[in-house]
């Protein structure tokens, strides 16, 4: 570039800099991404496996299926998109948890409503268990003898021992 | 030989029939004689073991001498596997697996028949029951999965060969282990139904059952570990659980008989939780036949089951009938179930023990809502799901860290109630303990605000640390009473300490054992893995190691022929180890099969795997992960089983020990009993 002036040319060099590290910054960003995408994805040729950790032997989906991922990621297709192209090629079953949207939904309340439901019911479980008259009769003189004082002992060691 | 393994099934089902009918009979009939029937059908049901391990014997007898007219053998066998896994054919298959189940439901029968003097009325309920499901099984032996029946057509010379996978010498091992665990948990059930039925007076019948399950969830344990350990070290994915529904369906039983080894110590003490108890014990049993149904059905998806066959009906109706009868019972008896005492604080053990039986419920609900709802999915919009691990870790690893703290903070509690005082006492420095770890992992660069997971191993390893902090102090507070008494060294007043008491003590190196295995789990967030294309000396790095390919070989025998990679690994300059992770091709299923190869340490694992030749260039991949603690998971499986064993030792008779006197003060000490305070 014997054209330039010396100015010039360093902002053609610092461009290119920039170009470069830009590019390398979205190549990072690609390989995080295929990882990411890849690991919410499962092989679909029945190993049960994610995606990206198939390693079965002469598997006719995965290396395929990763090929693909790759090509949606570089052509610059959003998260969103990708994962809607796998549906749409492979079914549903190719996500590896179900969405959270409609009917699907339903999977992933349920464990919450049964936590919930299941403190309700120990809490009235206990309000219950704390109005029960007790067992033990108060106000009676302190002198407990013979069967009735072997019978507390009994209870006592009971309790008292895991 | 078929003839004969056919013949005695058939006699073991006659058997089995007659004691659940003469045992029936006996029990609903109360004519004279009814006792001499009770006693031909606990006869009967002895005999009933020794056909059924004939039958058993043929079977293995048939694939030592490779007698491929039995398909069952030609199926599972081939004439050069190894004799060891030869004899692991009884249960790699279908049939096999049932006659294997029904041989130790069989033996279980044969112990509890045999010591039926310990209470007669309460052991003929449970032998009737364990016989009707006794017969259910041998009616599938006999009619629907007959491991006897003969190979059609010309015998082939040699067999298919067992599965590469179960090639393995943890699968010699693993299988009885889950299934004297499954099996097992027939016997609890037995005699919770049979408590029910006779409407039985007292807790005896909880002491009885409480030993019987122990035992079962200890061998539930080593299989449910067993299992997880085989999946690390064979199947080559450099994880050990994979939510797959044949894990969950033996992960779900033992949850729940986790819940009840804790909610029996209420009913034996306070005579509380009685119809839950029953129900758990159902529930339990009724889970570990709904996990066999799930892998041999077909109806769940899963690289474990079974191959698809038509027993699935069988277990389902077997399901709703054995639901229906304990429903039927339950309902007629409900009133003998009542409790006898009132919870007095929200803070007692009592109170703990309802948290922890609503978080294993909730944990056993979670998985099996997980594993079912593909399915549902499919009926209700006609459209499958997965359902896989980031499922399963985001829902239930809160619940398991909650359980983490309530294994830490319940056996401290007292019952009835417990005194602010005695929190202090007991919680100060352990929570001091565990709040340092978790100070000094956030110093040593852990950033639990940077990812979620990481913030969870955080929580995991500050409360596996209060848990074996409150271990340690328990045994070093009750040793320091009993040295204090009897002026015994702390080590020789624990192991005293530990021997008037084992069950608690026992159950406190459970603890010890869960906590460690945490441990060993929330490593997983940290794992680190590495893939490369390695010809002759090229070098690949992951963490501090340098793996350098030094060699390819070839090896093979009459079962498989193998590609072996020869990896030198490096640490810095030095050479630690050589690792020859494989690829072998086995002759008789044509099947193949990668070999990790793994070098353990406490701090971690290097799992190196050959994963074959890439098509296009020919070069051979290795792939590496770094997985931190994972060897503190098998270490936990060791000590919780060793916790189970001590817990199952009688304790040592009470003694008396007399303080000596204090001299200077002249006060005399009256004789105290050791233990006391236990």
């Amino acid at each position: 570039m014997p054209f330039l002036s010396p100015y010039a040319r360093r902002l053609h060099l610092i461009s290119a800099l920039l170009v470069g590290v830009l590019l390398l910054l979205g190549a990072g960003d690609d390989s995080a991404r295929i990882d990411r995408l890849g690991h919410q994805m499962m092989c679909v040729c029945g190993c049960n496996q994610i995606l990206l950790e198939c390693n079965h032997v002469g598997c006719s989906y995965s290396t395929r299926m990763r090929d693909e991922l790759t090509a949606a990621v570089t052509r610059g297709d959003s998260d969103n998109g990708v994962l809607q192209w796998f549906i749409q090629t492979y079914g549903t079953t190719v996500l590896t948890v179900p969405t959270n949207r409609g009917f699907n939904r339903i999977a992933w309340i349920m464990p919450y409503l049964a936590l919930v439901t299941g403190i309700a019911l120990v809490v009235f479980v206990v309000g219950v268990w704390k109005k029960r008259p007790s067992a033990i009769r108060v106000g009676i003189p302190a002198t407990v003898r013979g069967v009735e004082l072997d019978r507390f002992r009994e209870q006592a060691r009971r309790e008292t021992e895991l | 030989m078929a003839e004969l393994g056919s013949f005695v099934l058939l006699l073991a089902l006659a058997l089995s029939l007659y004691s659940f009918v003469a045992g029936l009979v006996a029990l609903v009939g109360k004519q004279p004689g009814s006792e001499r029937l009770s006693e031909t059908a606990r006869r009967a049901g002895i005999a009933s073991f020794g056909a059924v391990f004939l039958g058993a014997v043929v079977l293995v007898t048939a694939a030592f001498r490779n007698d491929f007219s039995i398909s069952y053998i030609l199926h599972h066998s081939n004439r050069d596997l190894p004799l060891p896994y030869k004899f692991a054919t009884l249960w790699s298959g279908q049939e096999g697996s049932l006659l294997f189940w029904s041989l130790l439901l069989s033996g279980y029968g044969l112990v509890l028949r045999l010591r039926h003097k310990t209470d007669v009325r309460l052991f003929a309920h449970a032998s009737v029951v364990i016989a009707a499901v006794q017969v259910f099984f041998l009616l599938l032996l006999n009619f629907a999965a007959k491991p006897f029946a003969v190979t059609q057509g010309a015998i082939p010379s040699d067999g298919n060969g067992l599965n590469p996978l179960l090639q393995y010498p943890e699968m010699v091992i693993h299988p009885p282990m889950l299934y004297l665990g499954y099996v097992g948990f027939t016997v609890p059930f037995a005699f919770a139904l049979g408590a029910l039925a006779m409407k039985y007076p007292g807790e005896k019948w909880i002491h009885i059952t409480r030993r019987w399950t122990m035992v079962t969830w200890g061998f539930l344990t080593c299989g449910v570990f067993l299992g997880a350990h085989w999946a690390y070290s064979v199947l080559g994915w450099g994880g050990y659980w994979g939510w797959d529904p044949v894990e969950n369906a033996s992960l779900m039983p033992w949850l729940t008989g986790t819940a009840f080894l804790h909610s029996v110590m209420m009913q034996e003490k306070r005579g509380m939780l009685k119809t839950w108890n029953m129900w758990l014990v159902f529930g339990t049993f009724w889970l570990a036949i709904l996990g066999t149904f799930l892998t041999r059905s077909g109806i769940i998806s899963s690289v474990h089951a079974f191959a698809q066959s038509s027993i699935g009906d069988w277990f389902a109706w077997f399901l709703v009938i054995s639901l229906g009868v304990f429903t039927f019972f339950f309902v007629k008896n409900r009133s003998h179930l009542r409790s006898e005492n009132k919870l007095e604080s929200l803070i007692s053990r009592e109170s703990s023990f309802l948290f922890n039986n609503l978080l294993f419920i909730l944990a056993c609900f979670t998985v099996l809502w997980g594993t079912w709802f593909p399915k549902i999915s499919e009926l209700a919009q006609n459209r499958k799901v997965t359902v896989g691990a980031a499922f399963y870790n985001k829902v239930t690893i809160p619940v398991a860290l909650l359980l983490l703290l309530l294994t830490a903070v319940g056996p401290l509690l007292a019952w009835r109630k417990t005194s602010f005082e005695s929190l202090k006492r007991n919680f100060l420095w352990p929570s001091l303990g565990a709040l340092s770890v978790g100070i000094a992992l956030v110093v040593l660069g852990v950033k639990p605000w940077a990812d979620v997971s990481y913030f969870y191993a955080l929580m995991a390893a500050m409360l596996a640390a209060l848990v074996a902090f409150t271990v340690i102090s328990e045994f070093v507070r009750g040793g320091r009473v009993i040295s204090g008494h009897t002026g015994e060294n702390l080590a020789a007043s624990i192991l005293r300490l530990w021997h008037r008491n084992t069950r608690r003590y026992g159950g406190y190196v459970v603890h010890f054992g869960v906590a460690l295995v945490f441990i060993g789990i929330l490593g997983t967030p940290f794992n680190r893995e590495a893939e490369k294309e390695m010809a002759f000396g090229d070098k690949m790095e992951l963490g501090p190691y340098t793996l350098l390919c030094r060699s390819y070989t070839q090896e093979e025998n009459g079962n498989y022929s193998s590609d072996l990679a020869i990896i030198q690994v490096f640490k810095g300059d030095r050479q630690i180890d050589t690792l020859y992770p494989e690829s072998r091709f086995y002759t008789a299923s044509q099947q193949q099969q990668h070999v990790p190869a793994i070098r353990s340490t406490l701090k971690e694992d290097l799992y190196v795997v050959y994963e074959g030749q890439n098509q296009d260039t020919g070069r051979p991949i290795i792939k590496a992960h770094l997985n931190p603690m994972v060897s503190w998971i098998w270490i936990g499986l060791v000590t919780m089983v060793f916790g189970t064993i001590s817990s199952l030792v009688p304790n040592a008779a009470p003694s008396r020990a007399t303080v000596r006197d204090n001299v200077e003060t002249g006060v005399h000490v009256r004789p105290a009993p050791l233990g006391a305070g236990d």
